[in-house]
């Protein structure tokens, strides 16, 4: 070997330091690959299941445009966890793989897509707290020291601006609509509030693995300070929209500039995570029915791309 | 996180051979308008080249991002080695670039 | 000049052709093979339904002054959608779903190509937007089709299936009575002479190179167009209008 040795780990923790990425093929500790892989599994599996909650409401959307839009984002969804699913292929597992994982239970996908969509509402609540609660966090993701995931989180977050801007549009109209209309965005907003909240994970001080996240530049703010952000952000607009924070101890906090909230209720939160939540079982059982269903045809395609690899071979004899 | 699951108590983290069981992976390369380089984009699944080529139609360029797409088997891509980035792509020659040379400044832009 | 009701009605056929396929590929996002064909079908979908909209927008305006393309979508019932009864047939497996998306884009190639060069501006420009879809899905169903009655013995014998189900909803399409004869008539609208042939060329060379035959079975359902459809359309109509349906008059 005639090229100079480098310490791989100086080389990496280099790069880290420098704010630079670390690209597929380099070196990089086996604890980094598998907390992103994990990461970046659940962030794709997340994306596919969360097709099925707004998927629910395609056929019955109360408008044309209002179906397009929401064809339109679902496919974004699916689009954007084919993009994690290939970040995570650069790192040594299949996409196949990933799927067993998700099917079996293994890996686990986001617990906010184990609540229903129980009216029209819920698909303006969906946009607006949960892609926004999303988007806090993503925009974050674009800078995170992974190339791929960095740069899937890049074209993720420019194609999802649209999303709870839409979401909010619904709400807005219902709520300047009929009374029912009124009462059903109020029912979504109370329904979807907390899991929102509880979407950014534990509080800091229960949330192990943080400071680990924070060194490798995978996560570059704590949760609780994201989800202070998102509440700072979305009070208002809630304001706006002349509903009603379901949080009795909700109040803004002059000398912090901060909304003030209550307490999460981090048993719920453990029994959704723990397989216990309102859709768990659906969402598995409606994923691996597709995946089940689509067998015979994905053998046929590999088939028939086998055939016609052969054929091509004779013709060249 | 909003789309990161708490790691549970034992919770361990599979092991991974990577294998391609289902359709294999192909590399897909965009051409954003006429007289730009076809540039990587991402990779998608598809049993032949005819199929990657409609899927890579179908995933990235849903909002008219490109007007020419290429796909290439990703097995078929080769790549230098990581390791010997010093010794490949290294600097040594600064007469090779422009700012290597001094020029009178009443000479104007050069 | 023809009567603006022979018009409407004929937009109403191209336009319920639209959007009840539209409708039903919309059920089958995240139920597909693959991520990729979740995807791809979602296009499909987008596709259809933003033909439905050009085409039931412009015969909204002959509808009077409250009509849109919601009302039209929404407030009509079973017996005055105008669609082929092809497009109202249910998903079935990937072969069925297939079989009845090669059928539909066979047909709209040749239509489509044909609509645009309708004397009437709009309506041209519709279809010519509109036809390039069309190819484009016809790239895609003709490749599926193909591919599965090539595949295995199961996808061979699945595809088949799905063709000899679907075939028979197939001359609904081409269906046309005294309103496209009027307008013809007018010179509002081209001749369709040729869409059969074209159609019929298209689909034997895609089974044929699917290894894949036409049923013999001439049995053929005809109705779609005057409002006679299968029993599929009274349940997809409820689920679609309901929402709307239940708020009259509201804003969403």
């Amino acid at each position: 070997m005639t090229r100079t040795e480098v310490d791989p780990q100086a080389r990496f923790d280099e790069i880290i330091e420098a704010g630079e990425k670390v690209e597929p093929r380099d070196w990089m500790p086996e604890a980094y690959r598998k907390t992103m892989i994990r990461q970046i599994a659940q962030h794709a599996h997340s994306e596919v299941i969360g097709q099925q909650p707004e998927g629910n409401w395609i056929t019955r959307a109360p408008s044309l445009a209002r179906k397009a839009i929401l064809i339109a984002k679902v496919q974004d969804e699916a689009g954007h966890g084919l993009y994690l699913y290939s970040a995570a292929e650069t790192l040594g597992v299949s996409r196949h793989e990933l799927n067993e994982m998700l099917h079996s239970g293994r890996q686990k996908y986001s617990s906010i897509f184990n609540y229903p969509t129980l009216s029209w509402a819920d698909i303006g609540a969906i946009g607006w707290l949960v892609d926004g609660a999303a988007i806090t966090n993503q925009v974050m993701l674009t800078r995170t020291s992974y190339g791929p995931y960095s740069r899937a989180m890049i074209r993720i977050c420019k194609e999802e601006s649209f999303h709870q801007r839409q979401g909010y549009e619904i709400m807005l109209a219902l709520v300047n609509g009929t009374e029912q209309q009124k009462a059903i965005a109020q029912d979504a907003f109370e329904r979807w509030w907390w899991p929102s909240l509880a979407m950014f994970g534990p509080p800091d001080d229960q949330s192990t693995h943080t400071e680990q996240s924070q060194a490798w530049g995978i996560k570059l703010e704590t949760n609780d300070e994201l989800r202070q952000k998102f509440v700072d952000m979305t009070v208002p607009q809630a304001d706006y929209l002349g509903l009603t924070v379901p949080d009795p101890e909700l109040r803004y906090d002059e000398d912090s500039g901060h909304y003030h909230f209550g307490e999460i209720d981090w048993d719920d939160f453990w029994q959704v995570v723990k397989g216990n939540g309102p859709c768990n079982r659906e969402r598995i059982a409606h994923k691996t029915k597709a995946w089940d269903d689509g067998a015979w045809v994905r053998e046929a395609a590999l088939a028939h791309a086998a055939k016609q690899a052969n054929n091509s071979k004779g013709a060249e004899k | 996180m909003s789309y990161d699951v708490p790691r549970e108590e034992n919770e361990v983290d599979p092991e991974f051979a990577g294998t391609q069981n289902g359709f294999p992976l192909w590399e897909v390369f965009v051409r954003a308008q006429r007289g730009l380089n076809h540039v990587h984009v991402g990779s998608v699944h598809a049993a032949d080249a005819q199929s990657a080529t409609q899927a890579a139609r179908d995933v990235y360029t849903r909002r008219a991002e490109g007007v020419s797409l290429w796909v290439v088997a990703s097995e078929h891509i080769h790549a230098s080695d990581p390791d010997a980035q010093g010794d490949w792509f290294n600097d040594s020659k600064p007469y090779r670039h422009p700012t290597f040379y001094e020029i009178p400044e009443e000479i104007g832009h050069m | 000049m023809a009567d603006p009701h022979e018009l409407y009605t004929f937009l109403l056929r191209v336009g319920d052709d639209n959007l009840i396929l539209a409708q039903r590929l919309g059920e089958l996002v995240s139920w597909m093979p693959e991520l990729e064909e979740d995807i791809a079908v979602a296009n499909v979908a987008l596709d259809h339904l933003g033909q439905a909209r050009n085409v039931l927008t412009y015969a909204a305006r002959m509808a009077g002054p409250d009509a849109s393309e919601d009302t039209l979508a929404m407030e009509r019932s079973e017996r005055e959608f105008l669609n082929a009864v092809l497009v109202e047939q249910p998903n079935g497996d990937f072969g069925q779903t297939m079989a009845r998306q090669l059928f539909v884009d066979a047909y709209q190639v040749p239509f489509y190509e044909a609509l645009a060069t309708s004397s009437d501006d709009t309506v041209a420009g519709i279809a010519a937007k509109a036809v390039k879809e069309a190819r484009y899905h016809l790239a895609r169903s003709s490749n599926w089709v193909v591919v599965l009655g090539d595949g295995t013995d199961e996808s061979h014998q699945r595809m088949q299936a799905g063709i000899d189900a679907m075939w028979r909803y197939t001359a609904d399409l081409f269906f046309t009575d005294e309103t496209e004869e009027a307008l013809q008539q007018a010179g509002i609208l081209p001749s369709f002479d040729n869409i059969r042939g074209t159609f019929d060329d298209t689909v034997s060379s895609v089974l044929a190179r699917g290894l894949l035959a036409l049923p013999e079975d001439p049995y053929q359902r005809i109705g779609g167009r005057t409002g006679f459809h299968t029993e599929h359309l009274g349940h997809l109509l409820p689920d679609m209008q309901a929402l709307h349906r239940a708020n009259a008059g509201a804003s969403w």
